[in-house]
């Protein structure tokens, strides 16, 4: 593997780590790529190389995988947790952690309590699997793009 | 009976630029460092500490060239396990961290049940966790 590769891998984990922090804020594209140091269209198809997915989808499931964290470990209400965690519609949130997760919010509040586990490894472990082809509609996260992409 | 961890591993890309990191940024003391032909065996500890980590990099004669350019993807993306330490002023180290240049923090140090921790990323992609351990009220939050 060539140095330009692994400086392009490090730069792209330093994007994807910027996801990780800002996830609840109202993230774009353009701006996440540029941490990369890349265009918008290079981050995109890099990032899916890279790590198998696109930053939208990768935003999407860390977005639900925080409020399955706060629907287990909090009781605010799943509207509460929808803002907390980035989305700008409840619609939208149930929608897509129901796409994603299986089942509505309030559903797996109910069947899951707190786990005792370091948050890193929450973080790091947790992010449900959404299935192919599923969740791609509702982000505000470069979705056009991401489509382009997927 | 096993007593003690005696010696941990890190992948890094380069053993020189991964001492000046753990060392001279994160705090860590240099520990061994000897060399026999081209081997040369690199640890930093924490100071005080017994338990030394070794700074190993992929290639040759433990690795042929196309697991040690496997092993180099792994790390650049973050794939590679990490290391976590306490401290016992996070706040304080994150800012000394800061004032030392680092600045691919993963997180900023924030309360759990268990303490507060922060995250930072190597040079290279590797994960390094810090915990300042202790119940913290109210903690749960994203």
């Amino acid at each position: 593997m060539s140095r330009e590769v692994e400086d392009l891998n490090r730069r792209l984990l330093r994007a994807r780590d910027a996801m990780d922090r800002a996830y609840a804020e109202p993230l774009d594209v353009r701006a996440v790529a540029a941490v990369a140091y890349i265009s918008e269209a290079h981050f995109i198809r890099s990032f899916r190389t890279v790590f198998g997915e696109t930053p939208h989808r990768y935003l999407q499931r860390r977005r639900v995988e925080r409020s399955m964290f706060l629907l287990r470990e909090t009781d605010r209400s799943v509207t509460d947790i929808c803002f907390d965690v980035g989305f700008t519609s409840r619609g939208t949130f149930v929608r897509t952690f129901r796409e994603i997760v299986g089942e509505a919010p309030s559903d797996y509040r109910m069947g899951n309590g707190p786990m005792v586990a370091p948050n890193c490894y929450q973080m790091w472990a947790t992010r449900p699997v959404v299935a192919a082809g599923a969740a791609r509609r509702s982000s505000s996260f470069g979705d056009a793009a991401a489509a382009t992409a997927s | 009976m096993i007593t003690k961890l005696n010696v941990a591993s890190i992948m890094v890309l380069n053993k020189e630029e991964a001492l000046d990191f753990y060392v001279n940024k994160l705090g860590l003391e240099k520990g061994q460092d000897v060399k026999q032909g081209s081997y040369r065996w690199l640890t930093v500890r924490v100071p005080g500490d017994v338990t030394e980590i070794s700074l190993e990099e992929p290639g040759p004669p433990v690795h042929d060239e196309a697991t040690a350019a496997q092993l180099r993807e792994l790390i650049t993306k973050g794939a590679l396990g990490g290391l976590v330490f306490k401290a016992d002023d996070i706040r304080g180290l994150y800012e000394t961290l800061k004032s030392r240049g680092v600045t691919d923090f993963t997180q900023e140090p924030t309360d759990h049940f268990y303490g507060t921790d922060m995250g930072v990323r190597d040079p290279f992609g590797n994960a390094i966790r810090i915990l300042q351990q202790g119940k913290v009220p109210n903690a749960a939050k994203a």
